[in-house]
């Protein structure tokens, strides 16, 4: 009986040890993909697009993946806006990252799209952030859901975590904020259609209505 | 006896994972250790809470009071008493069936598989099958 105690005990020991481990042990490449650059980089990128390229409308949108109102539009109005304007060739969509600063991880959620992006899959990852947007609330680290995500996402995941170790898309990120910024953008989201901001509701309707009347503008030209 | 002693040790390892986990979930520790799997999905769906309590906080609770009540079984004068076997195997009972419905979950609900949760639902299970053979066997006799 002393034996099996003695067992109990270097095994409580071990599992406590292993325990501690486990809990310290914290991977520093996303909290490098999550701060903000010293330097804002210009690579000449202009943010992903959806659509046809020849259509005679485009709607840029500012937005923050940690942002509610950016999760509610994207999962409520955005499956009909491409349904009825993107699939028809009636808009190209843009989006552009505007991470605002009170919120922890929009940074690192805008790092993983990008890093998707890379990929050919920044839509697939933009939908699992904004489909999944618990990650959000929960106010901790949302590092190993990203993880999960971009396995769903279908991510070739060991070039999806080199590219969050290198943080090589933070100064991407901020060069877009700085230029939602210098556009006037106040919150997220914001949109832009054909460069003039958009100031209606945020619903597929009056989105519809709004490009049916930029593309009336643009054939009048 | 020495089915007493496995559940003892299965329930340290058990309780392990289950602190672990509800330490995570309480924000103690960085990202969740999970090799390939869906952890953090698990962890952050609507069923990791059951009546706003974290899942593996219940795990907790289960695995301390197995072993609380198989170290109580295995003093001298309990070893010949059915009763600490039968607490355990009606504690293991309700561990197995609370095991099998989240892993339900998580195969055909979250479409994400926690391996520490299946490692916990593996140990409940070899522990209700080891109290299941401790009752069908003769309690042993010790002398006076």
């Amino acid at each position: 009986m002393k034996r099996f105690y003695l067992m109990l005990g270097v095994l409580t020991l071990a599992l406590g040890a292993m325990l501690v481990y486990l809990l310290n042990a914290n991977p520093s490449a996303p909290r490098a993909a999550n701060q903000a650059p010293v330097n804002v980089v210009d690579d000449g990128f202009r943010g992903y697009t959806m659509g046809s390229d020849s259509a005679p409308v485009e709607v840029t949108e500012y937005g923050d993946f940690e942002c509610p109102a950016c999760a509610g539009f994207a999962v409520i109005q955005m499956p009909t806006i491409k349904e009825q304007l993107i699939a028809t060739g009636k808009v190209r969509w843009r989006y552009r990252d505007y991470p605002l600063p009170m919120h922890p991880y929009s940074r690192l959620a805008a790092h993983a799209a990008q890093c998707a992006g890379e990929q050919g899959k920044f839509w697939e990852m933009h939908d699992q952030l904004f489909q999944n947007h618990s990650w959000a609330q929960t106010g901790k680290n949302p590092s190993g859901l990203f993880r999960d995500m971009a396995r769903a996402a279908v991510l070739d995941i060991d070039k999806w975590d080199a590219c969050m170790d290198s943080g090589r898309y933070a100064g991407r990120i901020e060069f877009s904020r700085h230029e939602g910024e210098e556009k006037l953008v106040n919150g997220t989201p914001t949109f832009y259609i054909n460069g003039k901001m958009y100031t209606g509701r945020n619903n597929s309707d009056s989105f519809k209505a709004a490009i049916d009347s930029a593309a009336a503008a643009v054939r009048r030209k | 006896m020495r089915s007493r002693q496995a559940i003892a040790l299965l329930a340290l390892v058990g309780l392990f994972v289950a602190l672990y986990l509800w330490l995570h979930q309480i924000g103690v520790g960085g990202e969740l250790k999970c090799g390939t799997g869906g952890c953090d999905t698990v962890q952050a769906s609507p069923w990791a809470h059951q009546l706003g309590i974290p899942v593996s906080f219940y795990g907790v609770v289960g695995y301390a009071a197995i072993l609380a009540v198989t170290i109580a079984g295995l003093q001298p004068s309990r070893l010949e008493r059915r009763g600490p076997t039968l607490v355990i195997a009606v504690l293991a009972t309700g561990g197995v069936l609370f095991s099998a419905w989240l892993t339900y979950l998580e195969l055909f609900v979250i479409h994400a598989i926690c391996r520490w949760c299946v490692t916990s639902a593996v140990i409940m299970t070899a522990i209700w099958l080891a109290s299941l053979f401790a009752l069908r066997t003769p309690a042993p006799r010790t002398d006076p």
